[in-house]
């Protein structure tokens, strides 16, 4: 996030766009929530389905999955019809209006409703004139903006939408990322990326390698980027990639198109899996090494709003586990490191030595002091919002883009489309919550949401067998009907290994970031008839 | 903020104009006993346990009242302690209060003010009023039992202005007045999304956790503060662990980003860290077959295999994942063994997934 939590009562609007907030980030949700319902606040609400938060919004904009962009367009182009953008912030800050304006023409109420499947354009003028009017508006995004081939375009789009507005380095403004897991902030911000060290350094560059090279006591580092989880598992299959050493993560069920995944698991020489209970992915590998859970652990996590927390021991490991970090030195000193860490403070404080935005936050100061990077000193105070009063790069850019259709639209044989997601009361692969014992009793197993029309055509009712196929594989999985979902598009949360969603969902991957389109792709829903019916 | 001078217990202080009585008196390390008030949510001023006297003649809630420039405040003498040992009384002789089979035994408010006040047991012709709803089970994660409520209201708020679900309200009058959900009145058909903020606003035994019946009583329990692990919140949390070691229960931090809040997962996700799945050793596979095996063994193994690999097929054919749930040093460590001990870019996590 740009912006801060504590400064959602400042807002004076907010536009949530590809979030599911009250299922997926709840306890944002509500103070969400509080200001709209309590505090008058205005609200704008772009999804698929009409999710708990469309309830309470001012407009709700009921797009199809995988529109997001031409939505945000339309949106901007409305603006600068009628004038309705921060001309100064524009013309002091940012750079790259004219291209912008000029992709924008296109983009009027009535072709992009077209694309998004409202039947109203007004309601467009009507959102674009109510963001635009309620100054500061704070936007906040999830996995509904970035799980698409389009995914990068998506987020360069809001931060468009927000630099016209001028909502960009204000209190109360910002484009704000709602992040999945509780440290994939951090994991970004500690080099878990395949071209970047710590804090984005790339590696490509030599003055970065070099320092790393000197602050590691290496020899040479590499500068080729390395592969992303997607393309990696293609070069399994490829022969090229023969080793793969996975720490916490389940790819079998949270990685898409999974037959393909296991395909990649059974041709590798060594699969190393480090993780707490035998998960599908371990199932594949040939070394298993158990570590501590979340609860066991010290160390630090980062925050959606870049707030780093210490991690306490709650309770003592069970059996003979071992800290992730503990694990990984044990195997780099086996092959020729000297590493001596005796505990996460450690790793910490060579961490802060090699990453500028953390460099000023100690242990001490992140048990007393709420801190959010960039840090630099030991003297600074953190940072509550970016881009106060120049961008990183100086200026703004504004970047034009244009909206793509997805990569497999509906056709007369997979006419519907398929979104997945998660609910409100299960995680990722289901390896925490559905081993615990309450939320597994709320939402014991997997379902497929379908609006009440939908149903009727193929002769559904609610709790009947349905079987979902798309062109990688097929389900069969219990009918929830509800009129949540737009018409012609299902819902299959993905947290459920008897009825894993990603055997349907498209490997079709982002050009820059690789990010897997999860959230559309074509499918068709028949209803499965007990045996004796068909006979 | 301007200061104002007041008279607190015949002693003159300044305290902050704006400040409630309360406020003003706890920063001069007065303190006035509570029971609807909680700092979480706005003042009621429902159960007047928390009265004063202002200015010799009158009583004020000292939870709502603002102080005023030389405003003369006792906040206790014979006269006020009666009146909260009548309001006391009067409570417990309502409700059903049998603490030996409370859940919130020795973590419940109105016991221990009731031990303050030396209150004693109340009159048995004081029927207590056994006819509440009891509803230990249509809720997954709450358990309700009303005859232990007070009727403070904090529960109403802690879901109208907290968790913003606004399943709970007041209904009837006077000493038929009680909580209801709706129209069936059970949790469990209601709008409840089981985050559990009004368990934890709760003070007396009315609302409970599932999880925490039979598991150790209140001041067997330790806690210990950490992050969720569930979503990109951050949410501050207190765990409770009884003598055993095992997880009862989990309380929003106030110091979080979350300011106390929880959410279902948050609050009731936590027993998979103690399920018997856990994994207890490492594993190799041998002849097919996962079995035990030392951590020498199964770490030997791993390197070894890794070290072949990289030495036949050169740096760029070992992959790893990072991980989106651990922590930031586990994180900093794998990409260092990847690019310095490897010799490879290759590392990525879920962060797209
Ligand atoms: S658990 Fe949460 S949602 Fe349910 S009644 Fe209590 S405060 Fe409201
Ligand atoms: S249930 Fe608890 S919080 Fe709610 S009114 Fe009764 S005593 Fe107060
Ligand atoms: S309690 Fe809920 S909202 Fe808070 S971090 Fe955990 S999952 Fe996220
Ligand atoms: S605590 Fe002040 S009236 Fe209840």
């Amino acid at each position: 996030m740009t912006n801060s939590i504590r400064e959602i009562p400042v807002s004076e609007a907010f536009f949530i766009i590809g979030s599911n907030t009250t299922e997926n980030h709840p306890v944002i949700a509500s103070m969400i929530k509080k200001a709209v319902i309590h505090g008058g606040k205005k609200l704008v609400v772009a999804d698929p389905r009409k999710i708990e938060m469309a309830r309470y919004a001012d407009i709700f904009l009921q797009i199809l999955p995988g529109t997001n962009i031409a939505l945000l367009n339309g949106l901007m182009h409305v603006i600068l019809r009628e004038g309705l953008h921060d001309a100064a912030y524009v013309q002091t800050r940012c750079e790259g209006f004219e291209a912008l304006e000029q992709t924008l023409q296109k983009y009027t109420p009535e072709y992009v409703a077209g694309i998004c499947g409202l039947a109203d354009p007004d309601q467009i003028v009507a959102a674009a004139r109510l963001l635009a009017a309620a100054k500061p508006m704070a936007l906040y995004y999830c996995m509904g903006i970035t799980q698409f081939k389009s995914g990068v375009n998506g987020v360069k789009s809001v931060a468009n939408l927000q630099m016209l507005l001028g909502n960009l380095g204000v209190a109360g403004g910002g484009v704000n990322p709602l992040r999945g897991q509780s440290n994939v902030q951090g994991a970004c911000d500690m080099g878990g990326l395949p071209n970047v060290f710590p804090a984005y350094q790339p590696v490509t560059n030599p003055d970065a390698r070099k320092k790393f090279e000197q602050a590691w006591g290496v020899p040479s580092l590499p500068e080729t980027p390395g592969l992303t989880i997607v393309e990696s598992l293609n070069a399994a299959i490829d022969g090229k990639v023969r080793a793969l050493y996975i720490m916490g993560e389940n790819p079998v069920l949270s990685d898409p198109n999974q037959h393909h995944v296991i395909e990649a698991l059974k041709a590798l020489d060594l699969l190393i899996v480090q993780d707490i209970v035998l998960t599908e992915t371990a199932e594949y590998a040939h070394v298993v090494l158990p570590s501590y859970s979340f609860l066991e652990k010290e160390g630090t996590v980062s925050n959606t709003e870049r707030r780093v927390q210490l991690m306490h021991r709650v309770v003592e490991p069970v059996g003979d586990d071992r800290e992730d970090w503990w694990i990984t030195q044990a195997l780099a000193n086996r092959l020729g490191a000297q590493w001596d860490y005796r505990g996460a403070e450690e790793i910490f404080d060579e961490m802060r030595g090699v990453t500028p935005s953390y460099a000023g936050m100690t242990w001490e100061r992140l048990d007393r002091e709420l801190l959010q990077w960039p840090c630099p000193t030991e003297g600074h105070p953190g940072t509550q919002f970016l881009h106060k009063d120049r961008f990183a790069r100086g200026l703004g850019l504004l970047t034009p883009i244009d909206y793509t259709p997805p990569a497999e639209e509906v056709d007369p044989e997979y006419p519907m489309v398929l979104t997945t997601g998660r609910v409100l009361e299960h995680f990722h692969t289901g390896t925490m919550s559905r081993n615990s014992r309450i939320l597994n009793e709320i939402v014991p197993g997997p379902y497929v949401e379908i609006g009440p029309n939908d149903a009727r055509n193929i002769d559904v009712s609610d709790g009947e067998i349905v079987s979902v196929s798309t062109r990688r594989g097929s389900l069969r999985l219990k009918a929830f009907i509800s009129d949540r979902p737009k018409a012609n598009v299902v819902f299959i949360p993905f947290h459920f290994r008897e009825a894993a969603a990603n055997v349907l969902t498209i490997d079709a991957l982002d050009p820059a970031c690789k990010i897997p389109e999860f959230k559309v792709c074509a499918c068709k829903v028949e209803k499965v008839y007990p045996r004796e019916d068909v006979r | 903020m301007a200061t104002i001078q007041i008279k607190l217990n015949g002693k003159t202080v300044e305290c902050e104009r704006g400040q409630t009585i309360l406020d003003a008196a706890a920063a001069h390390g007065v303190r006035i006993p509570t029971l609807c008030y909680h700092s979480q949510i706005s003042r009621t001023g429902a159960c007047r346990v928390c009265a004063v006297r202002v200015n010799k003649t009158m009583y004020k809630t000292a939870c709502t009242e603002p102080v005023a420039p030389g405003m003369d405040i006792v906040t206790v003498d014979p006269e006020i302690l009666d009146m909260r040992r009548g309001i006391l009384n009067f409570l417990l002789a309502e409700g059903d209060h049998n603490c030996l089979y409370c859940e919130a035994n020795g973590a419940c408010e109105l016991q221990s003010l009731c031990f303050e006040h030396g209150i004693d047991v109340p009159p048995p012709s004081s029927a207590p009023r056994n006819l509440r709803v009891r509803d230990v089970s249509s809720s997954e994660g709450l358990r309700r039992e009303e005859n232990r409520c007070v009727l403070c209201g904090r529960c109403v708020k802690a879901c109208e202005e907290i968790q913003l679900s606004r399943v709970w309200n007041f209904a009837g009058r006077g000493s038929h007045t009680h909580l209801t959900t709706g129209i069936r009145d059970l949790l469990g058909e209601s709008e409840c999304v089981q985050c559990g903020q009004c368990v934890q606003l709760c003070p007396t035994g009315a609302l409970s956790f599932q999880t925490v019946l039979g598991r150790g009583q209140a001041w067997e329990l330790t806690s210990r503060n950490s992050v969720c692990v569930y979503c990109g919140v951050g949410c501050q949390i207190n765990f409770f662990t009884n003598r055993e070691g095992q997880l009862v229960k989990a309380e929003g931090s106030i110091h979080g980003p979350n300011r106390g809040h929880l959410c279902v997962k948050g609050r009731f996700g936590f027993d998979f860290v103690q399920s018997p799945k856990r994994l207890k050793t490492p594993l190799i596979r041998k002849e097919g077959q996962l079995v035990e095996a030392t951590w020498d063994e199964a770490l030997d193994y791993a390197a070894g295999r890794l070290a072949t690999i990289k030495a036949e097929h050169g740096p760029d054919a070992v992959m790893s994942f990072t991980s989106a749930k651990c922590t930031n040093e586990e994180n900093y460590l794998l990409q260092k063994f990847m690019r310095g001990v490897i010799g490879t870019n290759n590392v990525d996590h879920c962060a797209r997934l």
